[in-house]
């Protein structure tokens, strides 16, 4: 067993593109729950529009860059379709609502009658193309040792990493204005917030378009890497996967996305490799452990590193103790 | 005891639905219902500019219940009132609240994650960078949010609560929550402030202190509605009183006519108070027969 190579490997993984996908998804989401306390449940659908909105473009023969702003055009609808009825009620109706919506986006996605449109279970392939044209580095691998990527998966990292870069000023600049402070004052207390004169719906509407667009980027980063899109990737797992990476981080801070989905990805990979290391020398024995259900073994190792972290550090690696102590 | 003179003397009639001299808030037959019960029900109020107007009645006599249908918090009512002249019925509550009228509640709601100054801050109407395109642009809204700021701390100190300022409200005592939501609410610039128990839950030397500052308020263009359990706060502190019991308006005048009204005290402690049992029997009201022997 070679640690050295396990903790390369779990690196490579904190900073791959699924590492800067969650971390962008949990941006979003951190405008939603972090930021003014919306529920949305249906993060997946939001990330379903980013990709599909991309690849059905491009497989309808428009660019690739018309694709990536109907995708945005799409989140942009689907918030306001799932706002309007939803977020005059008590903020459990958004939960709801969400689950559900981004369900029958899947299922929609992938039922026969939609095949013309989003080829159903076959999913679309080879729709980025054009973005890959545009990789400015040189071929090769860069890096050190094993720690080392190529020119082709570099690029989609420098690109998913700027745009997290990107969604984390974006997020800075929105949350110290008066404009954030307002989000800030829906989650505590909307009714405060209403009696002081502040259009409380109005704002919860801009919030869920905002962290909607930025979780539909995140989608369409995923299907750019992949270069692929199957209605099966957007379970709703996804959505509490970026919880996860969320909460870890510390919601309502602005590092804490960026730094929960870098922590996120190093433990899952850590565990995985680790476990298929151990099997393969024998600490663990096959009986007892196969390495076909390392996989699943890893979420539930991952599961409890976050209950404890919940018990332990309840306001994650960025929150404030303080703010989680006033809520009593 | 705070000073009671009040800044413009009521001249009106004492009794229920009188007109007033200078109406800031007019109210005409609102209804409140839930299911079989009504819980409001108000011909005709009118509220003076520039006085402080006590609200009382019993538990449960509708009070919080009007204020939340003449505030927008509850859009079940049927009814019209107007505020300053314009048509406030049917308005959703923010908009009322921008119109000049503003609430506190019962059970204070400090935005308790964020810190004193910012739940002042927020409080600011007309705010630049509320709005979102130019929230991305801080020069657009910097120097208002410096005024708001300005004003904000100000509040704070003539409220007691300067040294407060950076921490956060939920790190307040209770008393103190009652202050920041009433110094809060005067961010708002608002010509009638309507305060619903601003001292219940408050302790004694605290109740003095948030009695100045309510008294103050109509000598800087703030008129006051509040409702009070305390008789003693009402009366001292109120120009005029208006008493509601089962929803309905039963008496208003100024303190000491309300307090010595008959239908103000049937109203708290039942009609059949101080009859002697000779006078109950003879009005052939006598309940004895019905109770065990």
């Amino acid at each position: 067993m070679d640690i050295v190579d396990i903790l390369i490997g779990a690196a490579r993984a904190s900073v791959g593109v699924q590492a800067a996908a969650f971390a962008l998804a949990a941006i979003g989401l951190n405008v939603h729950y972090g930021y003014t306390g919306l529920l949305n449940f249906g993060h997946v659908g939001f990330m379903l529009l980013g990709a599909y909105g991309t690849a059905v473009t491009v497989h309808h023969g428009g660019s690739l860059w018309l694709g990536i702003l109907v995708g945005i055009l799409a989140a942009v609808a689907f918030g306001i379709i799932l706002g309007l009825p939803t977020l005059r009620l008590r903020y459990d109706y958004l939960a709801i609502v969400t689950i559900a919506a981004a369900e029958i986006l899947r299922l929609g996605a992938r039922s026969p009658s939609a095949e013309p449109l989003t080829r159903g279970v076959f999913g679309i392939q080879q729709f980025a193309d054009s973005f890959y044209d545009l990789n400015p580095l040189a071929r090769g691998r860069y890096g050190w040792g094993d720690f080392a990527f190529s020119h082709r998966v570099l690029w989609v990292m420098l690109v998913g990493w700027g745009l997290v870069a990107l969604a984390t000023a974006l997020v800075w600049l929105l949350t110290r204005s008066p404009w954030g402070r307002v989000l800030r004052a829906v989650r505590e207390d909307e009714d405060a917030a209403r009696s002081l004169g502040k259009n409380a719906f109005w704002f919860k509407l801009q919030s869920l378009v905002v962290g909607g667009v930025i979780g539909s980027l995140a989608g369409t980063l995923l299907a750019v890497d992949t270069q692929s899109v199957n209605p099966d990737t957007y379970q709703a797992v996804i959505t509490f996967f970026a919880y996860t990476v969320l909460i870890l981080g510390g919601p309502a801070t602005r590092l804490g996305p960026v730094a929960g989905a870098i922590v996120f990805w190093f433990l899952l990979q850590f565990t995985a490799l680790f476990l298929t290391e151990a099997i393969a020398v024998g600490w663990i024995s096959e009986s007892l452990l196969s390495r076909q259900e390392v996989s699943a073994v890893r979420f539930a190792l991952v599961g409890l590193g976050l209950m404890l972290l919940v018990i332990f550090r309840p306001q994650g690696i960025f929150g404030r103790r303080q703010e989680m102590l006033v809520d009593a | 005891m705070p000073d009671t003179t009040p800044v413009s003397a009521p001249a009106a009639e004492a009794r229920p639905g009188s007109v007033k001299p200078d109406p800031i808030l007019v109210v005409d037959s609102v209804r409140r219902t839930f299911g079989g019960l009504t819980a409001v029900d108000v011909e005709h109020l009118e509220v003076q500019r520039g006085i402080i107007t006590g609200l009382i009645g019993p538990n449960g006599a509708g009070k919080t219940t009007f204020f939340n249908l003449i505030t927008g918090f509850d859009s079940g009512g049927s009814g019209r009132f107007t505020f300053d002249g314009t048509d406030a019925s049917g308005l959703p509550a923010h908009r009322i609240a921008r119109l000049g009228m503003v609430r506190t509640f019962q059970l204070t709601k400090a935005l308790r994650k964020m810190t004193v100054l910012d739940n002042m801050k927020l409080a600011a109407t007309g705010q630049r960078g509320e709005r979102f395109l130019d929230a991305l642009a801080a020069w657009r809204w910097r120097s208002q949010e410096a005024e708001v700021e300005d004003r904000a701390r100000g509040l704070l100190d003539r409220f007691r609560l300067g040294h407060m300022a950076d921490e956060y409200a939920g790190t307040l005592s209770g008393g103190q929550r009652k202050l920041l939501e009433m110094a809060r609410a005067l961010m708002v610039e608002p010509q009638l402030l309507l305060l619903d128990e601003p001292m219940a839950g408050v302790n004694p030397a605290l109740v003095e202190s948030l009695l100045e500052h309510v008294v103050e308020l109509p000598k800087t263009g703030t008129s006051v509605l509040f409702i009070e359990h305390d008789m003693d706060v009402v009366m001292s502190v109120s120009d005029w009183v208006v008493c509601m019991a089962e929803g309905c308006v039963i008496s208003e005048g100024p303190p000491d006519a309300v307090r010595s009204d008959e239908a103000v005290i049937d109203a708290y402690l039942g009609t059949r108070h101080g009859q002697t049992r000779a006078q109950a029997e003879a009005g052939g009201q006598s309940t004895e027969a019905e109770e065990p022997a």
